[in-house]
Formats: structure tokens, C-alpha cells, sequence
């Protein structure tokens, strides 16, 4: 197959029209001159003057309006080695059982050979808004004696999801929503060794933190004491420093002071501590979700016994909308260039197949 | 074994349980928004029609600006050579914390020459060029900062003193209403009594419909919206065209101070329901409408116009492949 470069073709201009004048844009925000005395045509503030209210702000509720019937996505995956409660979190974050538990691997049941990756899609309704849910598990990842490359799998996988928006956007009738399948967040389980991390912990982060947003969490971590917490969650983050790992949310992507103070104080607690659980418990009279054992229940949103809360309050009650931002104007536009780099030109490409078309993606 | 969570569900729970229950993503549009706000918005509005018809006037009674304040204003003799020119003007206006950068993009001699023949040529291709450059950026290699001046509507003014749709207007509408959303609006409706008002509006929609324009459709409502909200959807619908009143000064009427023009015999009033339009113009521009008409533009005419380009691209290459 030929690969075809388009040409530089204009559509030829026809008569020219003539230079645009454009006043220049005034830099602080306008306020248009009073008419006749008094201070009416005042733009902001005064709203109860008829005549001083255009009614800018409620362009904010149209797009409200907007997305909320269009609904939302959302993609995570979670990796890590089995057994390091990876669907009982994310069951836990989503308050339903979106990810299958599997108890263990049954005797019948081989440890899979080489990486799978299973999708599983759930749309939940919350408030008015509803969101679609894709749970990427990645079983089998890290199980085996030799687990060289076996982060590759994963990576070609989203990497397809990439290929996939790519050639949904290239097309020439497109899709006014296109299905956004690409994974906007991956929390990476951390075995709650205490110690440092593993090596295979260094190389998947170092492999795909360029590439999706990782949220790295330690597993189980009720087997740690809080001052064993501290010094395994220094460790690890002087550790992911060395090696020039850039987790979510990364510095570089920090907008402005806002973003960046809070961005830090996030920075300073991660990686969040987790402890997950489906089983409810009587504790003070309360029902909690929580673990129970011979020495005490842990409780899973007690901020004092695990960092739960705080993960799901930054991943879902804060950050939802910026990792599929970071996803969308940053990983995925890293991609999109490498490509049209790589290929000299992406070929827009026609769904009904034209035969004169051919594409050379 | 019955999976404790699945217990819960039948039992009420008390109220402090009931936060518990949300996960908390129905802030998602609120966590959206947030970065939109920051960022501000951006809103392109053209206005054709004749010299004269009030259109500066609308557009500073509409956003409350005085975008024409140095404008000369030239006479017959120095029209005669004039084209139609593109002109934009381009403020910054913030509103409880809300920006928006809105463009008005003028065209300045339309229909003022003796022949008007193919005059709104150079409006099409303003469209069209702003369509080219938005479709040269999307595909491009660095996305970060898109200027986009695709207009997303544009009010075209009707004069009052006809009889319904004249032949300029239909020739206009008809070039232009695959590649922008028209709305049009009848000018200078303060010339007419309520009655004539009435006739010329159903006048011009007949036409029309007759011409085969396309004009911006409003889109339907949602079955599960509330019964005032469909009423003034459908009172709007029957609006159309809009019959406007613009002013730039302010007079004084029953001890207020309102936006109006006086006239011996009676004030008329710029937001005054009864009077005219307007009010309803700008609530459908501004307050109810403006993401929809951007919407439009984006998903339709762009869209349009982004097939029709890559098809012609490919044909090109396929001759200088098969001439090779």
C-alpha cells in the first residue's frame, strides 16, 4: 500500500476581502461608558438594574445543562500483582459492584501466561449525572516467575484506545461525541512490603507514566503501622524522585498557584494508604464499612486508619474532570504527534470506504 | 452467602448514613465548568443587512457596549466605490466573574451599491476562510492554543419598509444558511404598528419556508422540562423574525430610566415586551441559546465544511495520482 502524502492544496481564495480591522481588544475587563449621568451600563455587579445585566453568566448553566444530558465517561485501570484488593477498592470507591471478584484462582483456573486485559462497563447515575464507568483489570500482571515486559501488554493496549480516538477524529464524517474509550486513570497497587518499592514496580511506572496518568496507591495497608506508613510512603516517593517518575498530578501540568498549592499538599500524602471493603460493621453505634478482627474493626472512611477518603475524595470528588483533561490535551496529544511525525501526514480516511481513498495509518 | 452489601439496600438509612452512599461524582459538572470559567468563554456574532438599519445600534443595546464610537458615517458619493468590506471589533466583557470575549464581525457596504449582484460573496468567504483556519489548526501538530473565529451566528436584518422578503435577502440567506446559523430580525420595528408587525412576521416566514431557507432552528424541548419552560420555547419559535428596537441613549419614562427612543407622540421602550422583541432577542442570544448556536456551528457547519474540504483534497490527489 502506497503511502500517500496529501499535497499542500489551497482551496483558492477568491476575491480577497478586504484587511480586517480589529480594534484591539481591551485587556482589563470592559466597562462600557455610563449613558447620559448616573453610572447605569455598568456590566458587572449591578444585577438588579435591568439595564445594566446582560446575562453572560448563565452561558454556565446552558453548558451545564448540555453535558449533564450527555453524560460523562470514565476509564480507570488498576494493576498490581493478584490478591492486593485491587476489585474490592475499586467496588469500594464506586459504592456498587462494578468490578467481579475473583476469590482466587480455582484449581480449574490457570494464573494466565501472559498480561489480559478485561474491560468491564457499568453506567452509574448519581445526582442527576450519569456516568459511564469502564473498569480496565489487568490479571495476571506481575504473577508470574519471569515478569519481564509484561507491563507491554498494558501499554499496547492503551495505546490502541489512543489509535482508536485518533482514527475516530481523522474520519471525515464524524461522530459528534466520539466514544472516549482511552484510559484517563491507572492506580498502580503497591505491595505494603514497608520496604522500598520493587523493581517491577519502577519499571512499569517508569515505562507508562509518560503515557497515562498514574495513581500509585499502597495496597492492604492496614498491615502498616502509622509510623510505618510515614517512612515506607517517604521512601517511595524519595524513590520514584530518583528515578524521574512523575506520577498524577504532575508538576509540570500545574496551571497556576491555585492548582499548584493544592497539587502539593496532594503530593505530600501520596501514595494514599487504602484499605478496601464491601462488609459493613457496627462501630459506636454506627454503620461502617470496615474490616473486622480480633484486635478491632478497621474502618475504610476513618481518615485516621487509612487514606480512603482522601483518595476517592481527590480521584472522584475534585480531580475527575482534570485526569481526562490531562488525558485528553496532553497524553493523548503526545501520541497524536508522535503519529503524524512518524507517518509524514495522517490521511483522513472515509467510513463508507471509497475506492479511491486509500489510507495510509 | 449473602453479600452484606446487598443487605443494606432494604433497610432506610438514617441521614448521616445517606451521605455515605454518595460517591460524589454529580460534581463532575461543576469540576468542568470550573476550568471553562477560568478560562472564559468566546462568542463570534455577525450582523448583515443594509446601511441603516439600525444594526450598530442593536449590537451596543444588546451587550450594553459602544462598540461604533469613532464610526464616520460616509455619504452617498463616497459609497459609490465602496465593496463590501469584513470588519471586526472585539471586547472583552465580564460578568459575575464571568468572561466573555465577544466578536461582532460587521459587513460595512452590503447591499448600498447600485448593483448588488454576488455582494455577499465576501461574506461567505469570511466564513469560509475562518472555517479553513480553524481546519488547518485542528490538524496540525501543536493544538495547544486554538484561536477559534468560526462565527456562531448571524442576525440578519430585514427591512421594515417592504413587503415581506426582498430578492437581495433571499439571495443572501440562501448563500449563507449552510455555513452559519441565521436568525433573522426584523428592523426597526418602532415603524410599525402591532398589527403590521404581526402580518409581516407571518409574511416572512412563509417566504421562507417558501425559498427553502434553512434558519436556525431552536432546538425542541426535553419531554421532562416544565410546562413554562415549553411555553416560552414555543413563544419564542413564533417569534421569529424578531422584530427589534435598538437605542443608545437613555430617556426618562414614567420616572424611570430606560433604554428608548423619543418621539413626540410616545416613548418607545428597548425592553419593553410589549414594544418590541428585543428582550427576547437577547434572552434566546445570551441567556438561553449561546451554547447551542456554538454548538451548532461546531457540529454541523463546521462539520460540513470539514467533509467537503477533505473530499475535495482527495480528489485532487487522486488526479495528480492518475496523471502520473
Amino acid at each position: 500500500m502506497s503511502e500517500i502524502v496529501p499535497p499542500e492544496v489551497r482551496p483558492k481564495p477568491a476575491v480577497p476581502a478586504k484587511p480586517s480591522h480589529v480594534a484591539p481588544p481591551s485587556s482589563a475587563p470592559f466597562v462600557p461608558s455610563p449613558q447620559g449621568t448616573g453610572g447605569e451600563g455598568q456590566g458587572s455587579g449591578r444585577g438588579s438594574a435591568l439595564l445594566g445585566y446582560i446575562g453572560i453568566d448563565t452561558i454556565i448553566e446552558q453548558m451545564r445543562k448540555k453535558t449533564m444530558k450527555a453524560g460523562f465517561d470514565f476509564n480507570i485501570m488498576v494493576v498490581g500483582q493478584s490478591g492486593l484488593g485491587k476489585s474490592t477498592l475499586v467496588n469500594t470507591l464506586f459504592k456498587s459492584q462494578v468490578s467481579r471478584r475473583s476469590t482466587s484462582w480455582s484449581r480449574d483456573e490457570k494464573i494466565p501466561k501472559t498480561v489480559e486485559i478485561k474491560s468491564v462497563s457499568h453506567v452509574i447515575e448519581e445526582g442527576g449525572v450519569k456516568m459511564k464507568l469502564t473498569v480496565v483489570d489487568t490479571p495476571g500482571f506481575g504473577d508470574q516467575i519471569n515478569n519481564d515486559n509484561c507491563w507491554e501488554p498494558i501499554s499496547k493496549h492503551i495505546n490502541e484506545q489512543y489509535e482508536k480516538f485518533l482514527k475516530e477524529e481523522v474520519n471525515i464524517a464524524r461522530k459528534k461525541r466520539i466514544p472516549d474509550t482511552r484510559v484517563h486513570c491507572c492506580l498502580y497497587f503497591i505491595s505494603p512490603t514497608g520496604h522500598s518499592l520493587r523493581q517491577l514496580d519502577i519499571e512499569f511506572m517508569k515505562h507508562l507514566s509518560r503515557v497515562v496518568n498514574i495513581i500509585p496507591v499502597i495496597a492492604k495497608s492496614d498491615t502498616l503501622t502509622p509510623e510505618e506508613k510515614t517512612e515506607f510512603k517517604q521512601r517511595v516517593r524519595k524513590e520514584l524522585e530518583v528515578c524521574g517518575i512523575e506520577c498524577y498530578p504532575q508538576k509540570e501540568f500545574d496551571e497556576d498557584m491555585e492548582d499548584k498549592s493544592d497539587n502539593d499538599k496532594i503530593r505530600e500524602t501520596m501514595p494514599f494508604a487504602v484499605v478496601g471493603s464491601d462488609k459493613e460493621y457496627q462501630v459506636n453505634g454506627k454503620r461502617v464499612l470496615g474490616r473486622k478482627t480480633a484486635w478491632g474493626v478497621v474502618e475504610v472512611e476513618n481518615p485516621n486508619h487509612c487514606e480512603f477518603s482522601l483518595l476517592r475524595d481527590f480521584m472522584i470528588r475534585s480531580h475527575l474532570q482534570d485526569l481526562k483533561e490531562v488525558t485528553h490535551n496532553i497524553h493523548y496529544e503526545t501520541y497524536r504527534a508522535k503519529r503524524l511525525n512518524d507517518n509524514g501526514g495522517l490521511h483522513p480516511i472515509s467510513s463508507s470506504g471509497h475506492d479511491t481513498q486509500e489510507s495510509n495509518l | 452467602m449473602l453479600e452484606p452489601l446487598e443487605e443494606r439496600l432494604d433497610q432506610p438509612l438514617p441521614a448521616e448514613d445517606q451521605d455515605k452512599e454518595y460517591v460524589g461524582f454529580a460534581t463532575l459538572p461543576n469540576q468542568v465548568h470550573r476550568k471553562s470559567v477560568k478560562k472564559g468563554f468566546d462568542f463570534t456574532l455577525m450582523v448583515a443587512g443594509e446601511s441603516g438599519l439600525g444594526k450598530s445600534t442593536l449590537v451596543n443595546s444588546l451587550f450594553l457596549t459602544d462598540l461604533y464610537k469613532d464610526r464616520k458615517l460616509l455619504n452617498a458619493e463616497e459609497r459609490i466605490t465602496q465593496t463590501v468590506e469584513i470588519t471586526k471589533h472585539t471586547v472583552d466583557i465580564e460578568e459575575k466573574g464571568v468572561k466573555l470575549k465577544l466578536t461582532i464581525v460587521d459587513t460595512p457596504g452590503f447591499g448600498d451599491a447600485v448593483n448588488n449582484t454576488e455582494c455577499w460573496k465576501s461574506v461567505a468567504d469570511y466564513i469560509d476562510q475562518q472555517f479553513e483556519q480553524y481546519f488547518r489548526d485542528e490538524s496540525g501538530l501543536n493544538r495547544k492554543n486554538i484561536q477559534d473565529n468560526r462565527v456562531h451566528c448571524c442576525l440578519y436584518f430585514i427591512s421594515p419598509f417592504g413587503h415581506g422578503l426582498r430578492p437581495l435577502d433571499v439571495e443572501f440567506m440562501k448563500a449563507l444558511h449552510e455555513k452559519v446559523n441565521i436568525v433573522p430580525v426584523l428592523a426597526k420595528a418602532d415603524t410599525l404598528t402591532p398589527l403590521e408587525v404581526k402580518k409581516k412576521k407571518i409574511k416572512i416566514r412563509e417566504e421562507i419556508e417558501q425559498y427553502g431557507i434553512k434558519i436556525y432552528q431552536f432546538p425542541d424541548c426535553d419531554s421532562d422540562e416544565d410546562e413554562e419552560f415549553k411555553q416560552q420555547d414555543q413563544e419564542l419559535k413564533d417569534s421569529i423574525p424578531f422584530a427589534v428596537i435598538g437605542s443608545n441613549t437613555v430617556v426618562e419614562a414614567k420616572g424611570k430610566r430606560v433604554r428608548g427612543r423619543l418621539y413626540p407622540w410616545g416613548i418607545v421602550e428597548v425592553e419593553n415586551p410589549a414594544h418590541c422583541d428585543f428582550v427576547k432577542l437577547r434572552n434566546m442570544l445570551v441567556r438561553t441559546h449561546m451554547q447551542d448556536l456554538k454548538d451548532v456551528t461546531r457540529e454541523t457547519h463546521y462539520e460540513n465544511y470539514r467533509a467537503h474540504c477533505i473530499q475535495s483534497m482527495t480528489r485532487m490527489v487522486v488526479k495528480e495520482r492518475n496523471r502520473n
